[in-house]
This record gives C-alpha cells, structure tokens and sequence, in this order.
C-alpha cells in the first residue's frame, strides 16, 4: 500500500526510478495479491499453529473448498477482461446443480450423460447472451442481468424444493481423491486446476487470448486492426457460461444436491476474485493467474474465520467488501498514474 | 386525418408504451379475477387488489425513483438493496433497545439513525464514483458486497422483530383510508418532480450524463451533481428500507431488499430512461416498477405457477431491451421504415418511430445546457 499512495508524486516513467517502474509493472497487483496471500498464511500460521494451520492439507483444502469458485471467476476474468460483465454466473451454477440433480435423480440419467449436457447448456446461454450483447449492441451489464433472472427461474421451474443426489456414482465420484503424499485433492479441485491451466495457456499463448485483451483495451482500436470482434466477444461469454456450468458441475460434487437457491450472488464473489486478482475492470489488463490469488485469499478468509471460531459468517463478507475497496483503489492510483 | 395525428402524437409520446403494457398487464386479470377492479371498504380501510399493488409496489417505486437520477447521470447504484437492509436493521435494533417501543421520539429517532446511516453510504458511493473516478457498477459494489455482512452484523445474523405501533404505520399502517406508504411515495415523487422538473436540477442531471467533462467546462459542478445523486438514491433506499422493515415488523439483514436493485434498474428501463444516461423520466419510472409489482400479482392471480416469476421477468428484461435497441429495430422493423404504412404493423410498428423520437430529442437538451 505505502508504494502505491505516492503515485502521483512518482516521477515519469522515463526515469529510472524503482519505484516507478514497481508501479509501472502490470504484474504489481497479482504481486500484491499474492504477497496478501503469503501474509495472510502466515499470520494464520502463527496464530492458529496449535489448531493444526500449517496441515498441508489446511492449504489443499483451499483448492478443494473452493474449486468451483475458481472455475467461474476464471470464466469471469475472460469477460472482465474483454470490457464485459457477467452477472448471471451464480444463476448458471444453481441451474446446473439443479438440472444435473433433477436429470440423475428424477430421469435416471447416468451422470457421463448428464455432464456434457448440463455443459452445453451452460456454454448455450453464455453464446445466447453474447450474441444478443453483440448483434444488438446492449449493455452486457443488462443482457446478464436478464440471464441472472432467466436461469434462477429455471432452477424454480424445474422443482421448489432442493434435490438430493444419492447415486452412487456421483458419490464415489465425489469422493475420489487423488493422494499428494503430504495430503490429498479432490477431483473439483484437480478439475479446478486443469481449467486454470488451460485458461492461462489461452489468454497468454493463443490468437484468441491476444484479441480479448484487445478488445478489453480498446474495442474501437482492435476493430480498425481488423479483429474479428464479434466472434471474440461472443466466444468470451461462452467461455463464461461454460465455466459457470461446469463451476455448477463441480458445486453439485461438492454439496451433492441441487437447490434452487444454491450460489445465490455468487457473481459477486467470482467478480471480487477477478478484481482483488488484479484484472483491471476496464479490461485489457491482467493475469489469470491473478484470479487464483483471488479465490485463494477468499478462501483463506473463510477458513481463518472457522479457525477464529468466535467470528461469524458474515466477516467474510464485510472482509471480501474491504478487500475490494482496496484493490479497486490500488488499480485506480495505477491507471491513474499511466494517464499522467 | 386528425384521428391519426392524435393517435401518432399518443404513441409518440414517451410514457406511452410503459403505460399501455401496465394496462394490458391489469386487464389480462380480469378474465381470472372478475372483481380484479373492484375497492371495497372494510373496517375505514379501503382494500383491492390495486390497493395492494401499490402499497407492495411502494418500496420499489421509491428505490428505481433514486435509482433513476443515478442512472440519468449514466451511473447506476447496486448497492441499495444492501442499503435497505442496513437502515431497516439500524432502525429496528435502535428500537428494540428502547423500554418502551411506542415512545414517538424513540421512533423519530431511530430513523432518524437508519436514515443517517443510508445517507453516508450514498457519501460514500458518491466519493468513490466522483472523486476517486470509479466506475459506478464496481464503486457501488463494495456496499453491495459488504453491505449485507454489516447489516446481519448490526443484527447480530438474528432477525430482530419489534413491536411498535408508531413505527408499523410507515410500512403497514392506514391513513385517511389508504396505506400510509402510499402517501410517503406520493410525497416522495412530487418532491422529485417538482427539484428535477420545476428548477435546473433535472437539466444539469441530464447534462452530466450526456458528457460530463463538458459540462464540467460550461460551468456545472459535475462532481457535486454526481455525489448528490447518489446520496438522493440512498436516501430514497433508506426510506424504501424503513417501509419495508415496518411492513414485517422485523429486521432480516440477509433477506431485507434481496434483488431490489435488480428490479429498481428494470424499472427505470421499462419506464423509457436510457441506461447511457442523459435523460430520465421520473413518471415512466413509477409506471414501470408499477408494471413489475403488478406482473408478480397477475403471474399469482392467473394461476401460473409463482416460480416461473423470475422466466417472466426474464423475458420482460429481453424484450424491453431488444426493443430499446437500434440495431435490432432496424433489423426486425428495417422493411416496414420506408413504407410507413404501419397498418398491417398494429402494435409493433409504431413503437419504432416512438423510440427514434426520443433520441434526436436527448441531443438538443445536452447541448442547450
């Protein structure tokens, strides 16, 4: 924080102050996320070493609780990253534990079947409402918004009531663990880890990955470059609504039930992790990976609130919110500096 | 000829569509609710089903009133929902604390309390928004997110009920035979009305949202404009806070204005202000949280099943937009444009030039400021 108050007094970037180069670089926010994150641990470490903190499977556990979290953000800093918004994340993700729940336990579907098309219809919605945000020019914002209400009423549509899985394939899926020596993953966890690979080979090594950082920097620019635009855009929500499906998938693992209320604003924590992740909401800057510090210091704060033990739930909240102030802050004093 | 003049000065005009659909929505009850018009009175109270819909309606129609001016300025504030839960919290825990709880001051007083606390986080949105350059969606965000941990914090995750007579009135109380709510509505968008549209209030709000680095060089204090919109939609969410704790007597920092923002900003759509900024109508904003409160009842009334509620408003969002939308309008209406015959169009096509009047209009009102 001290380095980022003297922005406006740093000097230009021409010179070959420390400093300024510090804040030049657009690694400096994951580099702060992550330093957050370091910190953090170690302050847990240090407070709650006698409660069993410093279990490496402690830390795997990050993963494994909030594996599906770190599926939809990383679907959200695509969008982010083009200059979009997706809102209707937690909405995907409660229809797509309550469509896989509805179809295993209500049709008897086997759950190999089931996956690719709760996926498909996941990355149909998200290609619905890029078009629509595409051909007819209206706001992401609203576009996603209508997506939020229409998947949340689809959830109610299906059943009221939450649907419990009991198949045993689903269960033993669920419980599968992949032993590390020092402790073990989840399969949502490894899942969770796999789309990040991916993700991050996309964003930084393809075609795809350099025109959504086009775009997310100036869309009037990339057009007059020739960008195939509209494509990129609407490809960047399928990716979303992909991601949330499959985000959905691994939370219907995890809680192994379909509710209709299930990830109730969750849009709103995979935003948090992209931006605390240091993705600049403007779009056109940031790392993927930035997004896993993000979820992880999430993560972090869910679980030394249940260390705390005499803390209640909604710290996180009230946590999540200040972070956010914070980053949002340090991104501002950062753009705000490259203007000058 | 002059039927058809008058008939094009009707659709032309802009509260037009809002109101036909609140109209089309109101008569598809009749069919399932013969007596859907009728007001009966019972006990001095007078009771119907459009009582209802406006008394329900009314923390809506105050929060997208609020919601509105932010939008003419081209921002938008998620976070008055999670306004609406602080205030009825603070208010509803300030009076449960009190010996006795029918005491007016202690009533006045708490508030008083909820009110302050709405108005600081409107300084805050405002600040951040104004001074600090943020985007409204991600300024206002932060209360969105941290807001409700506040309110189940000041309520300590308990849901607090009170019992007090003075302070039911505001949200559930009868005067002069109509819910009291209705009367703090009325007050509230005559209040509104009168600052935007009897004094240069509404014009410079309008002219911060056409461009507000110009503005800022004519002369406007843009920021100041800004900051003050926000905390006039705070307030209106505080109020909207108030009825709606009064209303259940009770206090739920987790449920309290659940998704009000949502249906605030698609109000403010379906009432005809554009989402860019630079012009608002007050009047259509009413209409059109009008429109949603009675949707809810009608999807009750004719019997649909009440889950498919959020599928309805859905698709209310989809068309309103697409609508709103020049490209689709060109795609879908292109051929019936040069014809302007608009006969065989009946409801459809005369939307279009409706909607493209409106434009050109919001350019000379930019500049003349």
């Amino acid at each position: 924080m001290s380095a980022t108050t003297q922005t406006p007094t740093a000097p230009d970037s021409r010179t070959t102050s420390k400093a300024a180069q510090l804040l030049g670089d657009r690694r400096l926010p994951v580099l702060v996320t992550a330093t957050l994150f370091l910190a953090m641990y170690i302050a847990g470490l240090s407070r709650y070493q006698n409660y069993g903190f410093g279990e490496p499977q402690v830390f795997l556990n990050l993963f494994i609780d909030n594996g599906y979290l770190l599926v939809a953000a990383v679907g959200a800093t695509f969008v982010i990253m083009s200059g979009g918004i997706d809102l209707s994340v937690g909405s995907v993700i409660g229809f797509t534990t309550m469509f896989t729940a509805w179809l295993v336990e209500r049709q008897g579907l086997p759950i190999l079947v089931v996956i690719p098309m709760a996926l498909a219809v996941g990355a149909l919605g998200g290609f619905l409402m890029g078009y629509v945000i595409h051909n007819f020019e209206i706001q992401p914002f609203i576009v996603t918004l209508a997506g939020l209400f229409l998947f949340r009423g689809l959830c109610l549509v299906i059943s009221k009531e939450s649907i419990a899985i009991g198949d045993a394939s689903v269960s033993s899926m669920a419980q599968a663990q992949a032993s590390l020596g020092v402790g073990f993953l989840s399969v949502g966890a490894i899942v969770a880890l796999v789309v990040l690979a991916v993700a991050f080979y996309v964003l930084h090594y393809t075609p795809f990955g350099r025109r959504v950082y086009a775009i997310g920097g100036n869309e009037q620019s990339a057009l007059l470059m020739g960008l195939p635009q509209g494509g990129t855009k609407i490809a960047v929500y399928t990716v979303s609504g992909f991601c949330s499906a499959l985000a959905g998938l691994l939370f219907t693992l995890y809680i192994q039930s379909g509710d209709p209320l299930h990830a109730t604003g969750m849009e709103l924590d995979a935003i948090a992790a992209v931006v605390i992740g240091g993705t600049l909401l403007t779009g056109g800057s940031g790392y993927v990976l930035g997004t896993l510090f993000g979820v992880l210091v999430l993560g972090l704060i869910k679980s030394i609130i249940q260390f705390e033990g005499t803390l209640s739930s909604w710290w996180t909240k009230i946590a999540t919110g200040v972070l956010l102030c914070a980053f949002i802050l340090i991104q501002r004093a950062m753009t705000a500096r490259k203007k000058a | 000829m002059t039927t058809t003049s008058r008939w094009r000065a009707l659709t032309h005009h802009h509260l037009f569509w809002p109101v036909a659909v609140l109209v089309v929505l109101l008569l598809v009850n009749v069919p399932f609710t013969p007596d859907f018009f009728s007001i009966r009175m019972t006990d001095g109270h007078l009771y119907g089903s459009l009582v209802s819909i406006v008394l329900f309606g009314s923390p809506l129609i105050l929060v997208a009133v609020g919601m509105t001016l932010v939008i003419a300025t081209g921002g938008i504030d998620l976070s008055v929902g999670a306004v609406v839960a602080i205030t009825g919290a603070l208010t509803c825990s300030y009076i449960s604390d009190q010996a006795d709880q029918n005491a007016l001051s202690a009533v006045f007083l708490a508030m008083g309390v909820g009110l302050v606390a709405a108005v600081v986080c409107g300084l805050w949105n405002g600040f951040l928004v104004a001074r600090m350059g943020i985007q409204p969606i991600i300024a206002t965000l932060i209360i969105m997110v941290a807001g409700r941990g506040v309110a189940q914090l000041i309520t300590d995750g308990k849901i607090i009920t009170i019992n007090s007579e003075p302070y039911k009135l505001i949200g559930g109380g009868y005067w002069l035979t109509l819910p009291f709510s209705i009367f703090v509505v009325a007050a509230v968008v005559a209040v509104t009305v009168a600052l935007t549209r009897r004094t240069a209030l509404g014009l410079l709000v309008e002219s911060v949202g056409g461009n507000a680095e110009a503005s800022r060089l004519v002369g406007i204090r843009s920021l100041r404009i800004k900051i003050m919109v926000y905390v006039f939609c705070a307030l209106c969410a505080g109020i909207a806070g108030l009825m709606i704790s009064s209303n259940t007597s009770a206090a739920d920092g987790n449920n309290a204005g659940l998704w009000i923002e949502l249906d605030a900003i698609l109000a403010v759509v379906i009432g005809g202000t554009s989402l860019l900024g630079g012009r608002f109508s007050i009047g259509g904003t009413v209409i059109g949280a009008l429109v949603i409160q009675t949707l809810t009842t009608t999807i009750y009334t004719i019997g649909v099943p009440t889950q498919t509620n959020l599928v309805f408003k859905a698709a209310v969002v989809i068309i309103v937009c697409l609508l709103q939308s020049p490209k689709f309008r060109a795609k879908v209406f292109g051929a019936k444009f040069g014809s302007k015959s608009g006969a065989t169009g009946g409801g459809t096509s005369p939307a279009t030039p409706a909607k493209t009047a409106t434009t050109p209009e919001a350019a000379p009102k930019m500049e003349v400021s």
